[in-house]
């Protein structure tokens, strides 16, 4: 038996309560940034993954709303990280070690970053940069060789590399990966469960459309 | 190092010999065994038990289409219980649906089936009930509607559709068939859910057998002579299913779980294969050939079977037999009434676990994930694939469904 | 002031794998079993079905099957010299919560250890010489002979699919021919194969090796257990490790015992209390139960005859340090056990990328791999080599799922329009060749308490001192090549060798294989818990998982795990209950 209240017909013994799902908790209204630190991201995540003539990139998949809302949410807040301090800088095989969350991680960065490009590119702030000077610094901030004062470029780097993959490759249901684009573009099929009729593809191309977890196109009458 | 478990079974053990002079203890036993096993053929503990409560001390509430009946407690406590109840009483509750005071019973409690016991089984079934432990627990009151609240009613109705009997052998048939009839008409009181009911809540007879609803659930068609909603079933299919819950064709879920749980998967082997023999014995009606679903829709069935549906049940809708019910040629898909199959989709449905297969094997819930369209879409691709020749559904069966269901008994567990 | 609680005759300290198997044996015997969990019930439909399962997003990158380390984590350096800062998120392993513990996102590689390896100590000397200086390796203090029967226990249990290379001595075509002798075939068949096993399999034979299935807990074909348990076939959905398997395909506690023990009127759950000690008699000598304090902060005092401890290695290690049970181990003096002998497991490999070969290996499964294991343990001759020990190669097809893994050939960018170009034509065109090295236990690597950092109760957090040894390196050195000889056979247009180099770094995920921190051993002055997992120091505490190893081997740990659980529930179901106190005498 499990103690406390579950309520149950018989003596099954193991809880279930016909109706109920543990369903994920997809994309909401909540919203981080400001105008100024979306336009920033958007950005970024255009440099991280652009659109080219391979087809969509991190704008088209919706990367910027995705992080949007993820820094809105438990995420953001670092809810399950370990935030107590004292902080300190910490050496690579250390891992993360910013007193922020990552929401507070991108505010400062993107501050940073953004006091960094009008300094140097005339007033301008990242998002108005060229595409060449955008990736100029993006490889200085990958490199920390580009400093800001209270955060570590790089860790932001790293952080906003792995979101951007995450909004890039993510259930459609976070608000990334829009329409599936960046499943389409790599061949993934999805939130598939069965795939025992291609166990014998045998090198051979196998190309089923992708699904989300709450279906695809086809799923519905028209 | 203490051994609970094993010295609370000496225990009782010996407290029963204590109370019982030996020469009697035999007589007395096999009595109270007899009992025990007619209230396992009766499936008693599924109704008076509430959800997660005391075994037998009541308190669950039947949804029927007049109102909610609750069930009594049935433990010989004096006071809330049947402790002032003689053998006589009891007898005249169960043959004839009258309570000692001569008022008459609800037909919620299935009396016109147990009418057809015996009064030997009757008495059986009264000692053994005399040994459960005494539980103290008042029966909610029941929610009805005046006139129904007003037992006084039941009069007329036990005159028009009550015909109190013992159930008396068809001579020309074995004894085999002649015991399968009687679990199956008296104490297993299977019409109760796979009978239909007329607007009196009492069995259409012209129907018997061939399937019902209640509480939101179809029951299906269980005649499985030609025909019949088990046709394809052979007599071991029969009594694999009520034996552990499962068998090529199908697992329980929902009611006929407790009566799987409770009832059929502690009865004699022979008594399964007794109510196999009278079952196949039942021919059913031919059925109409249903609408043709439109193009759009099976194609969309078709995807969201595809993507949802084909890791357990498989693509040929063939399942995994015992583990993830086929689907195809399944009695409770093909049924005419579609409630089960759009309540399934919706709620999801746990295997029974049983001795047998312990495993709750579970489906999950779809309600969170579909639309009603998308729902009446894969519904109807599984009611019309693969041999299956179930009607379409339509978006508006599954939104009432889902209304009901929000409205009414709350999820089932 | 704890509530005193009726007491229990076994409490259990955590119910992931062994837990449920402490449990499912000890209630056979008629004893009252009370399992305490820190972290939620989980169950397949209650929290991982097929509706929701395949979502990488929520179940790996927001981790919401594992530990909070909000609440508790802990801290990490590579040596001495270093100060141990927080892992703030997890990273190179992923400890579990909750009921099935990391028996839910476990790939389901089930291996038995060589029967070498429960002798690496004295088996290595007499073999090789004395061992490295700094080198702590020593025997288990049980043989691989001992626990064949419990090894085929869990099998069974589990429906582990695999080809015998070694029944009852005779060798068996198409298995490992350098398993010990097993008393019986696997219960059920292998995997079934892709393209990238095909072509591993033809590498390694083309080599004069004997590639074998991967023994594998995903069901290669409905399967019903001894228990009476039902587990579905796998569909090869590519979700198993860092993911529950939402169509019971996957063997875990859930599956395989669940069914049968939760029924049981005998055993008791609590989920959502935390056991914050070992509760001892005046003499430290007895254990009278446990503390465990709920979510809302009550505490308990659950007094018990028996206590078990059944947590992650991590765990179990840190509860006997702060329960005062044995000494903290210090590497300055060499004194004291508890923590000790920290091992890990040491990983380097190659990808193998294909021009018109299409791997698609989102059509894979957690323990869908062939494997070579000629360079495991002391199957081949380590003269001169200057490292002991060694791993399996394999082709494993796990996943291909699309946040985690990105493969592309060197001098691939990280990020830009040639790194997404790289990305689209390797996504379904690549795979993997892996080793899966052993780790041998050093004087330097170990765990204890850290003096600053405390967890959610402000109880100290453990301290990870380790870093990648001599023995390590050289090994892994070794091993890479043999994988660059397999990998370079399979057909590809090139290969990236993925050298195990530089200092161990806690971030990048690994593989969930802690061990040591609470070895069993032959005696008190070598040893935490004798050959049965019982402690020397507190006769009616036994503690079970991989903290009793005291090195790792070159496989995956829980078939052995799990085969010393049994081996332990027999020895207390068949002597501590007969005759309570010490089962080996010092």
């Amino acid at each position: 038996m499990v103690s406390g209240a579950w309520a149950q017909y018989g003596s099954y013994g193991i809880p279930w309560i016909a109706g109920t799902s543990p369903a994920p908790r997809g994309i909401d209204g909540a919203r981080f940034f400001t105008d100024a630190e979306r336009r920033c991201v958007d950005a970024l995540v255009a440099r991280l993954i652009p659109t080219d003539e391979l087809g969509p990139g991190a704008r088209e998949a919706g990367v910027v709303d995705f992080i949007d809302n993820q820094l809105a949410g438990s995420y953001g807040r670092g809810e399950r990280w370990y935030m107590q301090g004292p902080f300190a800088e910490g050496l690579e095989t250390q891992g993360y070690q910013s007193e922020h969350p990552p929401a507070g991680l991108y505010r400062v960065a993107i501050a940073a970053l953004n006091a960094h490009c009008r300094e140097t590119y005339d007033d301008r702030p990242f998002a108005e940069l060229s595409e060449d000077e955008q990736d100029a610094i993006l490889n200085r901030v990958e490199t920390d060789e580009l400093e800001f004062v209270e955060v570590s470029a790089t860790a932001f780097f790293e952080v906003l590399h792995d979101n951007t993959i995450e909004g890039f490759f993510c259930d459609p249901v976070y608000g990334g990966n829009r329409n599936m684009v960046g499943w389409d573009l790599v061949g993934f099929p999805g939130a598939r469960y069965d795939y025992r009729d291609y166990l014998d593809h045998n090198g051979a191309e196998i190309s089923i459309a992708p699904v989300g977890l709450m279906g695809r196109a086809e799923w519905d009458v028209d | 190092m203490r051994r609970h478990a094993i010295s609370a079974v000496a225990f009782a053990a010996s407290a029963f010999a204590a109370t019982v002079p030996v020469a009697a203890q035999e007589t007395v036993y096999s009595q109270v065994e007899r009992g025990r096993y007619v209230l396992i053929t009766g499936n008693c503990q599924g109704c008076h038990t509430a959800p997660g409560e005391e075994p037998f001390a009541g308190g669950r509430g039947l949804q029927t289409p007049f109102g909610t009946i609750y069930t009594p407690n049935i433990t010989f406590e004096p006071e809330t219980g049947l402790g002032r109840w003689s053998r006589d009483d009891f007898w005249r509750a169960m043959h004839e649906g009258m309570a000692p005071d001569g008022s008459r019973l609800y037909p919620a409690f299935p009396y016109p089936h147990f009418s057809k016991m015996p009064r030997a089984e009757v008495d059986a079934l009264y000692d053994y009930l005399a040994t459960l432990p005494r539980v103290k627990k008042e029966k909610p009151e029941n929610e009805l509607p005046w006139p129904l609240s007003w037992r006084a009613s039941l009069a007329g109705w036990q005159w028009m559709f009550f015909d109190p009997g013992v159930f008396e052998p068809n001579p020309e048939k074995s004894d085999q068939w002649n015991r399968g009839a009687y679990l199956v008409e008296g104490p297993a009181h299977c019409g109760g859910c796979h009978t239909e009911k007329n607007v009196a809540g009492a069995d259409k007879e012209s129907r018997h057998l061939m399937g019902g609803q209640l509480e939101n659930w179809a029951a299906p068609d269980i005649r499985a002579g030609p025909n019949g909603g088990l046709a394809d079933w052979s007599e071991d299919d029969i009594v694999e299913f009520l034996e552990t819950g499962r068998n090529a064709h199908t697992a329980a879920f929902s009611i006929m779980s407790e009566v799987i749980e409770y009832s059929t998967q502690h009865m004699a082997k022979d008594d399964l294969r007794a109510i196999a023999t009278y079952l196949k014995d039942m021919e059913g009606e031919e059925r109409s050939v249903p609408a043709e679903p439109g193009e759009a829709v099976m194609e969309a069935g078709t995807a969201i079977y595809f993507d949802s549906c084909s890791a357990c049940h498989a693509s040929d809708g063939s399942g995994v037999p015992r583990f993830f019910a086929p689907l195809a040629g399944s009695g409770k898909v093909n049924g005419e009434d579609p409630t089960t199959v759009i309540r399934v989709i919706l709620e999801g449905a746990r295997a029974v676990p049983t001795k047998a297969h312990p495993s709750p094997l579970t489906m999950p819930a779809f309600n969170w994930k579909l639309t009603d369209e998308q729902v009446a879409a894969v519904a109807t691709y599984v009611r019309s694939s693969w041999g299956n020749r179930g009607s379409p559904v339509s978006a508006s069966d599954v939104a009432d469904l889902r209304q009901r269901l929000a409205d009414g008994l709350g999820p089932d567990r | 002031m704890a509530r005193k609680l009726p007491p229990v005759d076994v409490v259990l300290v955590g119910f992931g794998w062994t837990g449920a198997i402490l449990a499912q044996e000890l209630t056979e015997d008629g004893l009252e079993v009370l399992a305490i969990e820190r972290g939620a019930w989980r169950d397949t439909p209650t929290h991982f079905p097929t509706t929701v399962a395949q979502d990488e997003l929520r179940w790996y990158w927001r981790k919401e099957m594992f530990q909070s380390t909000a609440r508790e984590t802990l801290t990490f350096r590579n040596n001495r010299s270093q100060t141990a800062l927080p892992m703030r998120r997890w990273g190179s392993f992923l400890p579990g919560e909750g009921v099935g513990g990391g028996g839910v996102h476990w790939n389901g590689q089930t291996w038995r250890f060589l029967p070498s390896d429960f002798v690496a100590a004295s088996h290595n000397v007499e073999r090789y010489g004395p061992m490295r200086p700094g080198m702590t390796v020593q025997d288990y203090g049980v043989t691989y002979d001992e626990l064949e029967p419990h090894f085929d226990r869990f099998e069974k249990l589990c429906g582990i699919g695999g080809k015998a290379g070694n029944l009852n001595g005779e060798t068996l075509v198409g298995g490992n021919p350098f398993e010990g002798p097993r008393s019986a075939e696997y219960p059920n068949p292998p995997m079934h194969m892709t393209f990238a096993q095909h072509r591993f399999e033809a590498a390694a034979k083309e080599l004069g090796l004997n590639p074998f299935p991967g023994p594998s807990a995903n069901m290669s074909q409905p399967y019903v257990n001894p228990l009476g348990c039902q587990l579905g076939p796998c569909t090869y959905c590519g979700f198993c490790e860092k993911y529950g398997c939402g169509n019971y395909s996957k063997a875990s506690a859930q599956t395989t015992i669940l069914p049968v023990l939760m029924k049981k009127p005998n055993f008791t759950l609590k989920v959502h209390n935390e056991v914050l000690r070992v509760k001892l008699d005046s003499t430290g000598r007895r254990a009278t139960g446990v503390i465990h304090v709920d979510q809302n902060g009550e505490e308990y005092e659950q007094p018990a005859d028996l206590v078990i401890l059944c947590a992650y290695q991590l765990s179990n290690t840190r509860l006997m340090m702060l329960s005062g049970i044995g000494e903290i181990y210090n590497p300055s003096t060499g004194e004291g056990l508890v923590g000790k002998n920290y091992c890990y497991q040491v990983m380097s490999g190659a990808d193998v990328f294909f021009d018109d070969k299409y791997t698609n290996e989102f059509v894979g499964a957690g323990a869908l791999g062939m494997c070579v294991d000629e360079y495991n343990g002391d199957n081949f001759d380590h003269s001169g080599l200057g490292f002991i020990g060694g791993g399996y190669i394999a082709c494993w097809t796990t996943h291909n799922r699309p946040i985690e893994r990105q493969r592309t050939p060197e001098g691939t960018p990280g990020w830009g329009s040639a790194w997404k170009k790289a990305v689209v034509e390797n996504f379904r065109k690549s795979t993997g060749v892996g080793a899966h090295g052993a780790s041998m236990a050093y004087a330097n690597n170990y765990l204890d308490l850290d003096p600053t950092y405390t967890d959610v109760y402000g109880r100290p957090l453990m301290r990870m001192t380790y870093d990648f040894t001599p023995n390590d390196r050289a090994m892994a050195a070794f091993l890479t090549e043999r994988v660059r000889e397999i990998a370079e056979r399979m057909g590809g247009r090139e290969i990236k060798v993925s050298p195990r180099e530089g200092p161990y770094d806690s971030m990048p995920y690994q593989t969930t294989h802690n061990t040591g921190g609470t070895i069993m051993g032959s005696e008190p002055a070598n040893s935490v818990v004798n050959r049965y997992l019982q402690s020397w120091e507190v006769s009616n505490l036994f503690v079970m998982g991989a903290g009793v190893f005291p090195q790792n081997a070159g496989y995956n740990p829980t078939g052995a795990v799990a085969a010393l659980a049994y081996w332990a529930a027999d020895a207390i179901r068949t002597q501590y209950l007969r005759s309570p106190g010490p089962l080996v005498q010092a």
